[in-house]
């Protein structure tokens, strides 16, 4: 059979055939490389696909690739520097790629410095590691935190750390790990600063139980448009307290804040990957898994008819010293060796990612796991981070970028609403290369994204028309009561933010009196209407 | 646990090599003028890397001072790195000769001042490792720092004879010699970046060659080949070029 014929024959097999192909191609996993292997079988078999299943336009692609490959090379002969010198502007872009961007770029390693910044410039916006995916730290003038990174102090009796907000969150582990410390909430990577935490107010998956990051924050200390610098927390100055969680920046800069740590016994985690054949088989699986601490779902949404939503749900706990299998473990429960990392170099030509790769890559992984639940041990680094180990991978992408469109839905309405988006996306054929669902709870603030529901967390390359269609399912969304996450969000309009956010009106008018004249905005406010 | 001595605490090299030794566990004192401005350093050394970190205030160029600064130390030293140094401007030395005494005290009067005292210390302990931050201007005069190049010169000349002197009694010396390293101090030159090193990097060159007891080390290495090249080329040659 010709390598055409046989992978045609993969991508376009029913399941159970699929399955069997797929265990030829690749065994079970047993560590956290094989995803990374099985992504870029994935790209390169849907890279050769379409070489091969295209032969009319085999010569321009071959053409096309030709040329990237030799844009390639020009571009790391001259590498560009990051600071355009003669303008001291700065080309950045948060993690989506897009938009891309020409800013003055502020820095700091004390507070009297930032306080020149501040108290002299407008327009501006602060910018922790730039892990949102669009243009929340993004404006005319970002001051970064990064160099104001300094650990103040760590009570490892009581759990307290406090530290300056351009720490980074794997930087606060690895010291408060050994000492028998975690974060109680943590998003999907470590590369987040404090103070993009608070900012964007944000949660992993321990959302339903934990709450958001707001939630274990004891205080922070906040620096506003006049240079002064406010403490707020729960108790004192709770109203600035809560505009700045989740406020996205536009109340000031935070500067240091104290967080309370969660008690562990070991740097691992007991885990429970069960396969669900459809969306309504996950959703069940995850009200079942309430009282499960951690749990989260990795969908296919290729998929189409009954298999529609197909999943594995992840359900974890920490382990405990008794739960680890390996001596070594064991006798150092608390210390992870360090492993090596990947990265992806620079920029993939666009064609990587291609329907069929992502078909081909989504069902592998769907396969690789044969039993419907499997039970492992894991280091936190696999249950939290898996995507952290290939540095700039979103690189993967092209240089047009991606953007993460991620909602939510009541809880009521979710199982329809769902249904619905997938369907709409698996009939526009528009492929989402990375899905994410999980149940939420409540969350504080003026600004909450969680609510009592479902948020499903779609990533898509930057192409033409995506804009237009996800103008499309915001307006499902607005129907079903439900919003999109800030964060993630590159392109929402006014009027969807608006209508979604049930306190936009009352942050507004809060914020005119914190942040006068909107000294603080980003990209982001002034698109959804905030500051402008 | 072993105690590092950093002298000239606050520039971004001496500050990275803090980083690297305290995560290699050492404890560090930070010494430095104006040390009020490094209170947060100590406290971020000590939490991230478990070690004891301390400030203490010291002037190059208050040679009056050095002995006492060095007897009133809370921890006797294993280990002194010498990172303090001025860069100045060449053109305003070249007619100020109070910019010209600076740089030469800073780079190398004042290291003078404090090394005797430190080596006499480990000479009679029988122990410790001085580890001294050069430069590759050092190795030949060029027009554009010679007056800094000729301070380094004399400073790398110290260092080869106390090797020389302290080898005998157990005490080791290590002369670094940095190329271009992109800090606060060369912030805003155009430096070629192929050869120009993070202060990580030359962090971690230094803690490699403290560890392998090198003698002279160059960061990065290719600096070893250029300024191979750029002592060979003949003088007759060499004072016509813009170097
Ligand atoms: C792979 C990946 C997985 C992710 N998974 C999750 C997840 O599971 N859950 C989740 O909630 N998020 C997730 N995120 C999003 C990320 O956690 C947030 O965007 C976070 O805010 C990024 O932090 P940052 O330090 O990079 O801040 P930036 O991206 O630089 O800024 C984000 C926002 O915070 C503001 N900000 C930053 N620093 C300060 C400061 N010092 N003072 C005031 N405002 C500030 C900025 O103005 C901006 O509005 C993920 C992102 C990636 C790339």
């Amino acid at each position: 059979m010709s390598k055409r014929n046989r992978l045609t024959k993969y991508a376009n097999a029913a399941p159970s055939v699929q399955r069997r192909l797929c265990r030829q191609i690749c065994p079970p996993p047993d560590n956290r490389f094989q995803s990374v292997a099985l992504l870029l079988l994935g790209a390169l078999l849907g890279a050769l696909a379409m070489l091969f299943l295209a032969p009319k336009s085999g010569k321009a692609t071959r053409r096309r690739l030709k040329e990237q490959a030799g844009n390639l090379a020009g571009k790391l002969k001259t590498k560009r520097p990051a600071a355009t010198q003669k303008s001291g502007l700065s080309r950045i872009s948060n993690w989506g790629n897009y938009p891309q961007t020409e800013v003055k770029v502020y820095e700091f390693e004390d507070i009297a410095t930032l306080r020149k910044i501040v108290t002299g410039t407008n327009n501006i916006i602060a910018r922790g590691n730039g892990r949102c995916y669009g243009d929340s730290a993004l404006a005319a003038n970002v001051i970064s935190s990064l160099k104001y990174n300094k650990f103040l102090s760590f009570d490892a009796q009581q759990g307290i750390i406090r530290c300056q907000a351009g720490v980074l969150l794997s930087e606060l582990l690895d010291v408060v790990v050994p000492q028998g410390w975690f974060l109680p909430v943590t998003p999907g990577t470590k590369k987040i600063t404090v103070g993009g935490a608070i900012a964007s107010d944000v949660h992993g998956k321990s959302q339903h139980k934990a709450g958001n990051f707001s939630d274990h924050v004891v205080a922070f200390d906040l620096m506003l448009g006049d240079g002064s610098v406010v403490t707020c927390s729960k108790e004192e100055n709770p109203e600035l307290y809560w505009t700045t969680c989740g406020g996205m920046g536009l109340t000031g800069v935070v500067l240091h804040a104290t967080l309370r740590l969660l008690p562990v016994e070991t740097a691992y985690f007991k885990q429970e990957s069960i396969k669900a054949k459809n969306l309504q088989e996950l959703m069940d699986l995850f009200e079942e898994s309430e009282s499960w601490p951690y749990s989260v779902a990795w969908i296919d949404c290729m998929t189409r008819g009954k298999n529609m939503g197909r999943g594995i749900l992840m359900r974890g706990r920490h382990a405990r010293v008794s739960d680890l299998e390996k001596p070594a473990q064991r006798q150092n429960p608390l210390r992870l060796k360090s492993k090596m990392g990947l990265n992806v170099p620079f920029f993939m030509p666009g064609f990587v990612l291609n329907p069929l790769s992502m078909k081909i890559f989504n069902t592998l992984y769907f396969h690789r796991q044969r039993a419907r639940q499997v039970t492992s041990v894991v280091d936190y680094n696999a249950f939290f981070y898996p995507l952290d180990i290939i540095s700039n991978w979103n690189r993967i992408y092209g240089k047009r970028g991606f953007t993460q469109y991620q909602f939510i839905l009541p809880k009521e309405s979710s199982r329809q609403g769902m249904q619905e988006i997938l369907q709409k996306i698996v009939d526009r054929g528009m492929v989402s290369f990375l899905a994410v669902l999980k149940l939420y709870g409540k969350q504080h603030g003026y600004l909450p994204f969680a609510m009592e529901g479902y948020s499903l967390a779609l990533d898509f390359p930057i192409v033409d028309g995506l804009f237009e269609f996800l103008d499309e399912l915001d307006q499902i969304v607005l129907a079903y009561g439900g919003r999109l996450y800030l964060t993630k969000d590159v392109r929402m309009g006014r009027d969807m933010f608006m209508q979604s956010y049930p306190n936009a009106e009352k942050f507004i008018n809060h914020l005119k009196q914190i942040n006068q004249n909107f000294k603080f905005r980003s990209y982001q406010s002034d698109r959804i209407g905030i500051t402008q | 646990m072993s105690h590092v001595l950093i002298l000239g605490a606050a520039s971004d090299m001496a500050q990275a090599l803090a980083y690297k030794f305290a995560a290699e566990g050492f404890d560090i004192t930070l010494a430095a003028r104006n040390s009020g401005r490094l209170a947060d350093v100590a406290p971020d050394l000590e939490i991230r890397h478990g070690i004891s970190a301390g400030v203490a205030e010291f002037d190059a160029l208050g040679f009056a001072g050095h002995a006492d600064f060095y007897t009133n130390l809370p921890h006797p030293p294993d280990v002194v790195i010498c990172v303090f140094g001025y860069l100045g401007t060449q053109e305003t030395a070249q007619s100020n000769f109070a910019e010209a005494k600076k740089i030469i005290d800073t780079n190398y009067t004042g290291a003078v001042s404090i090394l005797n005292i430190v080596a006499n210390d480990f000479e009679q302990r029988g122990s410790g490792t001085i580890i001294g931050i050069s430069s590759v201007a050092g190795d030949r005069g060029r027009q554009s720092n010679y007056l800094y190049g000729s301070a380094k010169a004399a400073f790398t000349a110290y260092l080869s004879g106390l090797r020389n002197r302290l080898a005998k009694k157990n005490v080791h010396v290590l002369t670094v010699k940095p190329g271009f390293v992109r800090t606060k101090m060369t912030a805003g030159m155009p430096l070629p970046g192929p050869v120009t090193a993070k202060p990580s990097r030359v962090a971690a060159d230094v803690f490699a060659a403290f560890q392998k007891q090198r003698n002279v080390v160059y960061t990065m290495r290719i600096w070893q080949l250029i300024m191979l090249l750029i002592r060979h080329i003949p003088e007759p040659i060499f004072k016509r070029l813009n170097l």
